[in-house]
């Protein structure tokens, strides 16, 4: 293998293996850093600057960050990134005098965005700071979109969207609500320099199937359904209730039911329990409130008596894989089951809808109603018209609209500064050495051996019964602190100078996981095979160095090292250093470091 | 300056042998030398050696003198016996230690300066009785822990740290092992561990006394032009005479060589040794042909390394003393005291009639 080329901003990135899955390149392990130290207004703060909304996705992201964290690799569970988040949030002081304020002189350029969700809003954001004067537009009655309709307020209280949305709207972002826009055409005849449309994917698919309409009276569509329970306009139902779908929304669906009346409600999905879409923790939260689920059962025909829903008909099924490995299901002959129930809500997937965007205005649409935009700048086949967020590939998260949202206002920023918007600025990076003395370090280098915290939330009884009260207390200090202590610290590089190397084995020996091997150089293949530890995650870089004086290279498989800094403690020249990895995605008005 | 314990976190795929220890159980606390000492790579492969043999911690007693290397019993093995002599008398504590449980295995950690100054006379005497152990010298040169004098072992010609020249003839611990009747005798390098792990394997598996002298840089006070123990001249200067291999019974033998190529010695206890030569004429059953090859590679300024001599169907001290088959603290009253109707019978049969 070639020397690894460690320069730029990727390669030390992907070690950062949580900040590399965040859609946004949320810095984690430095935040992390910040909240062992009790410095919690500046890890809101930096969570702020990348994901816009701290408090918001420390209670509901979808968190892509922990699958990917290196912990999870070597230890039971991940780091409790997201709920770390939420502590920032929750313990900061008063951070208004740290957000930065819009220049009070504009730069003449409008912007319009359509729908106050999480991209808009990040659009909004990220050029009100430039100077841009936007105008954001949404039909609802407070800001937040799919954000403040979809996700209940026991997950995701108000006052946690109002501050955050706040924020935003407070560096003069002209906010117009009970707005619905109902022709793109009329915008567009406004002098608007761009326009961004993070509408979502607002449509919840039905099931059609006999008695659908007879029913109609006892079935729901799931995502009105939670939208009419967040503005308070459905307050009860039914005591027997089915829930159709596997993903977030059925979890929501369900869990919202327990706490409106319903006593018996059950989650009935056609897939099986570990193919279902729903976060792993969404169903676990939704079995603590005794909620079953049922797999296997697909849904055949609503039964009622003239109107009156009586329950639901279900086939059992079984999954079979074909030799490309797609999954069919297929009845398994058993007799169907019938499920009684009183009501039923239907949460099996959202679709767009562009009701509002006449066909003839030049945006061009694929065959399955979406946008056709350019996958880098979000620019739609009208120049001046951007997508992002559900609005641009189809339903996602959140933290995936953020990004969304601070890519197309790159492009945007760009677009009205007449530059072509394939030439991006690469992200901010910096490399620093941590080392302060012998053994010392600017990073907390020993590596806990505590537990995953699990955070403490309200007694069901009392949760159950008011579907406003947030059920997780979230972390006290003390347990932050623990939680925080897990980490890694990943993003503190172990970087490896092949001209200092004495070739002593001392790093190779005192490696708690074997990262570190001295070998003969060869093909990546036979490479991993041949080290200490075979290097068998793929995803996982090996570093490679130069020829040493023996000929021989020094490997290192990224995939377990604890960056416990030891290999440097140990290296008699200081050929190891410890060096902290910084980097932050590059956002609108940007530019690139001179070189 | 605080040294952290190393983490306890194991990957998930971490080996475990035929005992369910993986290598971590064979380690012991975090070494105190200075980073990069060659004696924490011995350490470390004394730690892969017993895990590769399965061996139970428990089993192993080891013991030191002082100094350096006699510090680093304390850096693996965690949960075996363990026994920090004065300087220079580990041989004869280890010797008392092994007669009275001969069940244990002997591991004896001792240094240039423990072994080819002090204790010199121990280990001239543990080598001739054939005391069933491991004698492992951590050989850097230097006395480390005074700051860096010239040791028995240094080279003569060879240069300090400050620039003083060394005019006193080397012991070579490993000659005078070979003159002293030990039966396995080899050198080998701390920067070298596929050389050495084997090399420490056949000697736990060996009866009778087994001298390994490893040249162990000290990156504080030997590790510069001049010196003849520094990483750089170890590495130039090393001739390898063969590589070993050790099989255990169970093992299944799957390398294949050349015809001539490979040499089989099988062991007491069945173990096999293959050495697969690097030196065509070398024999390492050949006492007197060892040592005269030893001779006439110092004076071309080589370090010989590898299993320079070997004899396979060696006795041990037990056998000369007729020992117990027993370890004592496994013998009961009436076989340790018979009475004095034994006792009589034993004077009977000493007096010369």
């Amino acid at each position: 293998m070639k020397p690894t080329n460690t320069g730029g901003p990727d390669y030390y990135h992907k070690v950062v293996d949580c900040q590399w899955a965040c859609p946004a390149h949320t810095p984690v392990p430095e935040y992390i850093r910040l909240i062992a130290g009790g410095r919690y207004s500046d890890a809101y703060m930096i969570n702020w600057h990348s994901n816009v909304f701290p408090g918001i996705l420390g209670r509901v992201c979808d968190r892509p960050c922990e699958p990917a964290c290196r912990r999870g690799r070597i230890d039971k569970e991940p780091v409790a990134i997201c709920r770390l988040k939420r502590v920032a949030a929750d313990l900061k002081d008063d951070i208004k005098e740290q957000l930065p304020k819009a220049p009070e002189k504009k730069n003449g350029k409008r912007v319009a965005c359509v729908g106050a969700g999480p991209a808009s809003l990040t659009v909004a954001r990220d050029l009100a700071l430039q100077g841009y004067e936007v105008s954001v537009f949404d039909a609802g009655k407070a800001a937040g979109g799919m954000v403040r309709t979809q996700i209940p307020k026991f997950r995701l209280p108000d006052s946690v969207l109002d501050e955050e949305c706040g924020y935003i709207i407070d560096l003069g972002v002209d906010l117009h609500l009970n707005h619905w826009i109902d022709s793109l055409k009329k915008m567009l005849d406004e002098p608007w320099d761009a326009v961004f449309i993070g509408t979502g994917a607002p449509r919840g698919r039905d099931a059609d199937l006999p008695g659908r309409k007879e029913a109609a009276k006892h079935i729901h569509i799931g995502i009105d359904w939670l939208a009419n329970v967040a503005f308070g306009h459905t307050t009860s139902i039914a005591p027997r209730v089915i829930v159709l779908g596997g993903g977030n929304t059925a979890m929501d669906c369900c869990r919202s039911a327990r706490r409106l009346g319903g006593a018996d409600v059950k989650v009935v999905v056609r897939s099986g329990f570990d193919e279902m879409k729903a976060s792993p923790w969404e169903k676990e939260e939704a079995m603590h409130e005794q909620i079953p689920i049922i797999n296997m059962h697909v849904p055949k025909e609503f039964v009622h008596d003239n109107g009156k829903l009586k329950g639901v008909m279900f086939e059992i099924v079984k999954a079979e894989y074909d030799e490309k490995g797609r999954r069919k299901l297929v009845p398994t002959g058993e007799p169907d089951v019938f499920m009684e129930c009183d009501e039923v809500l239907v949460a099996i997937g959202q679709e767009n809808a562009f009701p509002w965007i006449e066909k003839d205005i030049g945006i061009a649409f694929d065959k399955w109603g979406l946008p056709v935009l350019n996958a880098k700048t979000f620019q739609s086949t009208l120049p001046k018209v951007f997508f992002g967020g559900d609005a641009a590939f189809g339903p996602k998260n959140i933290i995936t609209a953020v990004a969304h949202g601070h890519e197309a206002a790159i492009s945007i920023d760009l677009f009205c500064k007449g530059r072509n918007l394939e030439l991006r600025v690469p992200p901010n990076f910096s490399l620093v050495s941590q080392k302060m003395g012998i053994h010392e370090w600017i990073y907390d280098n020993q590596v806990s051996e505590e537990e995953r915290k699990k955070v403490p939330v309200k007694a069901l009884e009392k949760t159950l019964k008011d579907i406003k009260l947030e059920l997780e207390l979230g972390f006290d200090p003390f347990m932050a602190c623990s939680e925080a202590e897990r980490c890694l610290n990943c993003d503190v590089q172990t970087v490896f100078n092949a001209k200092t190397c004495i070739e002593c084995d001392a790093c190779a020996d005192i490696c708690p996981t074997e990262c570190i091997t001295f070998t003969t150089n060869g093909e990546e293949e036979d490479l991993r095979t041949r080290l200490k530890a075979p290097a068998k995650n793929l995803d996982q870089a090996l570093v490679v160095s130069d020829a040493l004086k023996t000929g021989r290279v020094m490997v290192k498989d990224e995939n377990i090292c604890l960056h416990c800094g030891m290999c440097a403690e140990r290296c008699p020249t200081g050929a190891w250093d410890m060096q902290k990895f910084f980097l932050q995605a590059a956002q609108a008005g940007m530019e690139a470091p001179r070189t | 300056m605080t040294y952290l314990a190393k983490p306890k976190l194991l990957r998930p795929d971490t080996p475990r042998n035929a005992l369910g220890y993986t290598k971590r159980d064979y380690e012991g606390s975090i070494s105190t030398l200075c980073a990069g000492c060659g004696h924490d790579s011995i350490s470390a492969a004394v730690v892969q050696a017993c895990f590769d043999l399965d061996i139970e911690p428990h089993r192993v007693a080891k013991l030191s003198g002082i100094g350096c290397s006699s510090k680093t019993p304390d850096y693996f093995l965690g949960n075996s016996h363990g026994f920090n002599t004065t300087h220079g008398r580990m041989p004869s504590v280890l010797t008392g230690a092994a007669l009275a449980n001969r069940d244990l295995l002997y591991m004896g950690v001792s240094g240039d300066g423990d072994s080819a100054s002090i204790g010199i006379g121990q280990f001239a005497h543990a080598m001739r009785r054939g005391v069933n152990m491991v004698y492992l010298v951590e050989n850097n040169g230097v006395y480390g822990l005074t700051k860096g004098q010239f040791s028995a072992t240094a080279d003569k010609g060879s240069k300090s740290k400050r620039g003083v020249v060394n005019n006193d003839t080397p012991i070579d611990l490993v000659t005078l092992a070979l003159q002293l009747g030990a039966t396995y005798v080899a050198r080998s390098f701390s920067g070298d561990k596929e050389q050495l792990v084997p090399l420490i394997k056949g000697a736990m598996r060996h009866r009778g006394s087994a001298l390994i002298d490893v040249i162990s840089p000290c990156v504080t006070f030997n590790n510069h032009a001049g010196s003849t123990k520094s990483y750089d001249y170890v590495r130039e200067h090393n001739e390898a005479i063969n590589r070993l291999d050790v099989i255990l019974p169970k093992d299944k033998i799957t390398a294949t060589y050349a015809p001539g190529e490979l040499r089989r010695i099988v062991q007491h206890d069945g173990s096999v040794l293959h050495l697969r030569k690097l030196h065509e004429e070398y024999d390492p059953s050949d006492r007197v042909g060892a040592m005269n090859y030893l001779q006439e590679r110092a004076a071309l300024g080589e370090i010989v390394t590898g299993l320079i001599y070997v004899d396979s169907s060696a006795e041990d001290l037990h056998r000369y003393l007729n020992t117990v088959e027993k370890p004592l603290n496994q013998l009961d009253d009436a076989e340790l005291c018979p009475g004095s109707a034994a006792l009589h019978a034993l004077n009977e049969s000493l007096r010369g009639h």
